[in-house]
């Protein structure tokens, strides 16, 4: 067990955990973020993605040794109030079905758009490639993503 | 180990006052079960509300509540129950809340989810409750105004008097709780839905994209200790010997407990357990049959000339019409397994106390869930509550309750809270899966190219039925015979969304292009004169609605210009299952020599259309998943271990490879039926006939990227 001092949303948190604890269960088990979700555990599915210090990183394969005083963003901290373009976007089009995937879909996309406020079709589809939908909400994926950089 | 305590939900949520608010009912909540609120459910919305029935409270500050009973999963039912309740009720949507109910049997019907079955199953049940709550409403409102109720109107949660004047539902909800119920109330016309027909958007979303505790995965309880277990290996094992010594010496382990062929290692964070389950040291011995896919190739193909099958239906003299048909074609096609693969891996929170049982997760079947616990740790019903969170995912997985009994079980054992979790791996080798199923199809034809004659067997691994006897083209040939065989293995099936007919349609429509270009005619104009004689020499009972197959057809012909296009490719599909009929047509285009997947255009009728969000999204969602696990779902088994694990070996289909989808519904005012299902079995049809009209070449098999013809051909990525 170590003693971890992480920079997340903005906030210094705590935890004990043994230094091989991927961040993914750092945030669920410890710190009570749970909106990062376990989808595969092997950086497959997206579902678990955060930013580190602005780029989407697979927060399930990322020790808690190796975060350091990164700055780690998760869907809690994407904005205050749920208001950031693309949770905005995300409500608007109505992507979600089961919704389970969603958080990560949305942490992928907001690092696609910080870098790339104007993307192509083509872009947002190699951004997003990485996130599973076992839902099948790519249509509106996509839709909410051109949505939200036509409003930046 | 830190732990922070979660924000409590309700602490943005106004409790409203009790004193004075008229009739106080609504949950009685064990202080356990409230406490496990603060993560998970949205039961304590409102308090001091009157409840009108068990689908609706009104508080006197005018929200009103609507309890959404069946779970959700991304079939959109917990906007789209309520959103009838409310449209009966005249409901101002922008006022209400929406609450998962718990399972409560005397209180709901049916309060699972499976079979595309609650909207047919409720929708007058939630219409009548809607109905009658603004029946009260509008008679409280008559009689403080002391005129009759019959020049009374209402609209979005008022009560209105011609003069002007108005009452809301708030204002009203007191009085009208002391109205009779009554026995019979009148519906609306259909015509007059202001709610129903619209894009509602869905209830959580809020919730899902500010990252908010919905899912069983999520719950969190002070004090629960967290649980992995080790399954048998492979299927047809059974646990021999257990060394647990170096597990239990990992930082965070509890215990390691043994139960059945279970090894559950029980630690204080999800990742101490995943950690040391790993060294657990287990022998395991055979128990049965230890079965590779080489066998199920085999068996499958050997049992299609099995003299033992079931007959499922027989019309006519198949015999005969055979040995005088111009021309015979018959055909073969196979499935593999697939693994249900829902994005939230299985779990579920149980703590057995000396008092009784408290279960929280997701499960598309609560009352199953409960009763089964009940029977196996000797608990009458009545002290178990199920608390039903939001499902990432379920198509069928959760229909099963291996996993709850797992998590009650240990939590017996253990005398502790626990919440078990599957990891990705276990899910995929160690669940439940669609099963493998071969067809062979025979068709004759006379000399005109008329369909005289159709054979179906079905073989199925435990699969009692693998065929649709009554379903499409029965009743439209005079000379017809379906079967069954099952093979009973070892491994674990249970039913995949669609189940059955998310391979069979896929055989039978592709059967049925290829019986069409063998007779000459075009498989839109085959179809149709197919229904047409069986409406009008029928040939048995049949179970689907020939005017609506009709209507799907042609509306998906006419939206596609089907026979019109010089630049494309397109395969048609139509298929009628869970009660709703659906009609497709792919196109292919080629680009640099190779086909790619462009578009699909569906048709359905589901009846009236509740949410045209919800409804629009269910088609395209059960296209992607059609066209996605036709494409590349393969579970294959080596010596009764699944060979694929995780998603690097097993291929869901991802944003690149779907195909636009143009969605058109026939919305004919019949009562509506579910959409969780249909648009799926379609799908595979329509595609593989698309690709023979683009290469000349016929798929039999699924996986299509699997197939041998499928070389050269691109289908995985979208242009």
């Amino acid at each position: 067990m170590a003693h971890y001092t992480l920079q997340i949303n903005g906030k210094s948190l705590e935890a004990n955990v043994d230094s091989d604890t991927p961040l993914l269960w750092v945030l669920r088990d410890n710190l009570g973020l749970v909106g990062t979700k376990f989808g595969c555990g092997i950086a497959q599915c997206g579902a678990c993605t955060v930013h580190v210090n602005g780029t989407a990183v697979r927060s399930c394969t990322l020790p808690v040794s190796a975060v350091g005083t990164n700055k780690i963003t998760t869907i809690e901290g994407l904005s205050a109030n749920g208001d950031h373009p693309l949770q905005k976007a995300w409500n608007e089009v109505d992507v979600a079905q089961c919704g389970y995937c969603q958080a990560g879909q949305i942490m992928t996309a907001a690092a696609l758009l910080a870098k790339k406020p104007k993307p192509s079709a083509e872009e947002i589809d190699n951004a997003m490639n990485g996130n599973i939908c076992r839902c099948g909400t790519y249509h509106r994926i996509h839709e909410a993503i051109e949505l939200a950089s036509n409003k930046l | 180990m830190s732990i922070n305590i979660k924000t409590n939900r309700r602490d943005f949520i106004k409790l409203a006052a009790t004193a004075g608010g008229g009739l106080m009912l609504g949950f009685q909540l064990t202080n356990s079960v409230a406490s496990a609120m603060e993560d998970v459910s949205d039961a304590p919305v409102v308090t001091g509300t009157i409840d009108f029935n068990n689908y609706l409270s009104i508080s006197p500050e005018g929200v009103v509540t609507l309890f959404s009973p069946n779970p959700e999963l991304g079939q959109n039912i917990k906007t789209s129950f309520p959103m009838i309740v409310a449209e009966e009720l005249d409901a101002d949507w922008s006022k209400v809340k929406v609450v998962q109910a718990f399972l409560d049997a005397k209180k709901y019907e049916r309060q699972l989810t499976g079979g595309s079955g609650a909207i047919p199953h409720s929708w007058e049940r939630l219409r009548k409750a809607g109905a009658t709550a603004r029946y009260m409403l509008v008679e409280a409102a008559a009689k403080r105004w002391g005129v009759s109720s019959d020049i009374l109107k209402t609209d979005t949660g008022m009560v209105l008097h011609p003069d002007g004047r108005k009452l809301s539902y708030g204002e009203l909800a007191t009085e009208a709780a002391s109205i009779p119920i009554p026995t019979e109330v009148k519906l609306k016309d259909k015509k007059d839905f202001k709610i129903i027909g619209k894009a509602i958007r869905n209830v959580d979303n809020m919730d899902m994209i500010t990252g908010k505790p919905l899912y069983g995965i999520d719950f969190y309880r002070e004090g629960m200790v967290f649980a992995m277990i080790q399954r048998p290996a492979a299927f047809g094992m059974k646990l021999k010997s257990v060394d647990s010594t170096a597990a239990k010496a990992m930082s965070g382990i509890i215990d390691v407990v043994t139960f059945k062929n279970n090894v559950a290692v029980v630690g204080k964070s999800t990742w101490q357990v995943s950690k040391a389950r790993k060294l657990l040291k287990i022998e395991y011995e055979a128990e049965g049959t230890i079965e590779s896919s080489s066998d199920h190739d085999r068996i499958l193909k050997e049992l299609l000339d099995s003299k033992d099958a079931v007959v499922r239906r027989k019309d006519g003299d198949v015999e005969t019409a055979f040995k005088n048909a111009a021309k015979v074609i018959a055909r073969e096609y196979q499935c593999p397994f697939l693994s249900h693969s829902p994005m939230e891996p299985m779990n579920f929170f149980a703590h057995v106390r000396p008092d009784g049982i408290e279960l929280v997760g997701p499960t598309q079947t609560p009352e199953a869930a409960r009763t089964e616990t009940g029977k196996l740790l000797g608990v009458s019903n009545d002290k178990i509550t199920v608390e039903i969170t939001r499902l990432g995912g379920g198509f069928g997985r959760r229909l099963k309750t291996d996993y709850v009994l797992e998590a009650a079980e240990l939590s017996s054992i253990i005398k502790q809270p626990v919440k078990v979790i599957w990891s990705r791996e276990d899910d995929m080798t160690g669940g439940s899966y669609r099963p493998a199923v071969r067809y062979r199809f025979d068709a004759a034809l006379d000399a005109n190219g008329n369909l005289i004659g159709y054979k179906l067997r079905g073989v199925g691994i435990n699969v009692t039925n693998s065929t649709r006897e009554d379903n499409f083209p029965s009743g439209a040939v005079d000379n017809l015979q379906i079967d069954s065989v099952e093979y009973k293995s070892p491994i674990t099936t249970g039913a995949w969304r669609a189940p059955i007919t998310n391979f069979l349609a896929f055989a039978e429509q592709a059967f049925l292009d290829e019986v069409a270009i063998a007779a000459g005619q075009d498989p839109v104009k085959f179809r149709l004169a197919l229904l047409e004689k069986a409406k009008k020499t029928p040939a048995g009972a049949i179970k689907y609605d020939i005017d609506r197959m009709k209507g799907v057809i042609e509306l998906a012909a006419d939206k596609a210009g089907w026979g019109t296009k010089k630049d494309v490719s397109q395969g048609f599909s139509v298929y009628f299952s869970h009660r709703t009929y659906v009609a497709q047509v792919a196109e292919i285009e080629m680009k640099n020599g190779r086909p790619i997947l462009k578009k699909i255009y569906a048709a359905a009728d589901c009846g009236v259309v509740v949410n045209k969000s919800g409804a629009l999204q269910q088609v395209k969602g059960g296209v992607v998943d059609g066209v996605g696990h036709a494409l590349f779902g393969n579970v294959t088994f080596k010596e009764g271990a699944a060979e694929q694990k995780n998603f690097n070996s097993y291929r869901l289909i991802r944003i690149k490879e779907v195909p636009e989808v143009d969605v058109h519904f026939v919305d004919n005012g019949i009562d509506p039926t579910g959409l969780g299902e249909p648009a799926l079995p379609p799908t595979g049809g329509a595609v593989a006939n698309a690709i023979f009209k683009a290469t000349g070449k016929r798929l039999y098999n699924q996986p299509f990227t699997k197939q041998d013809v499928m070389n050269g051909v691109n289908l995985g990525e979208r242009m």
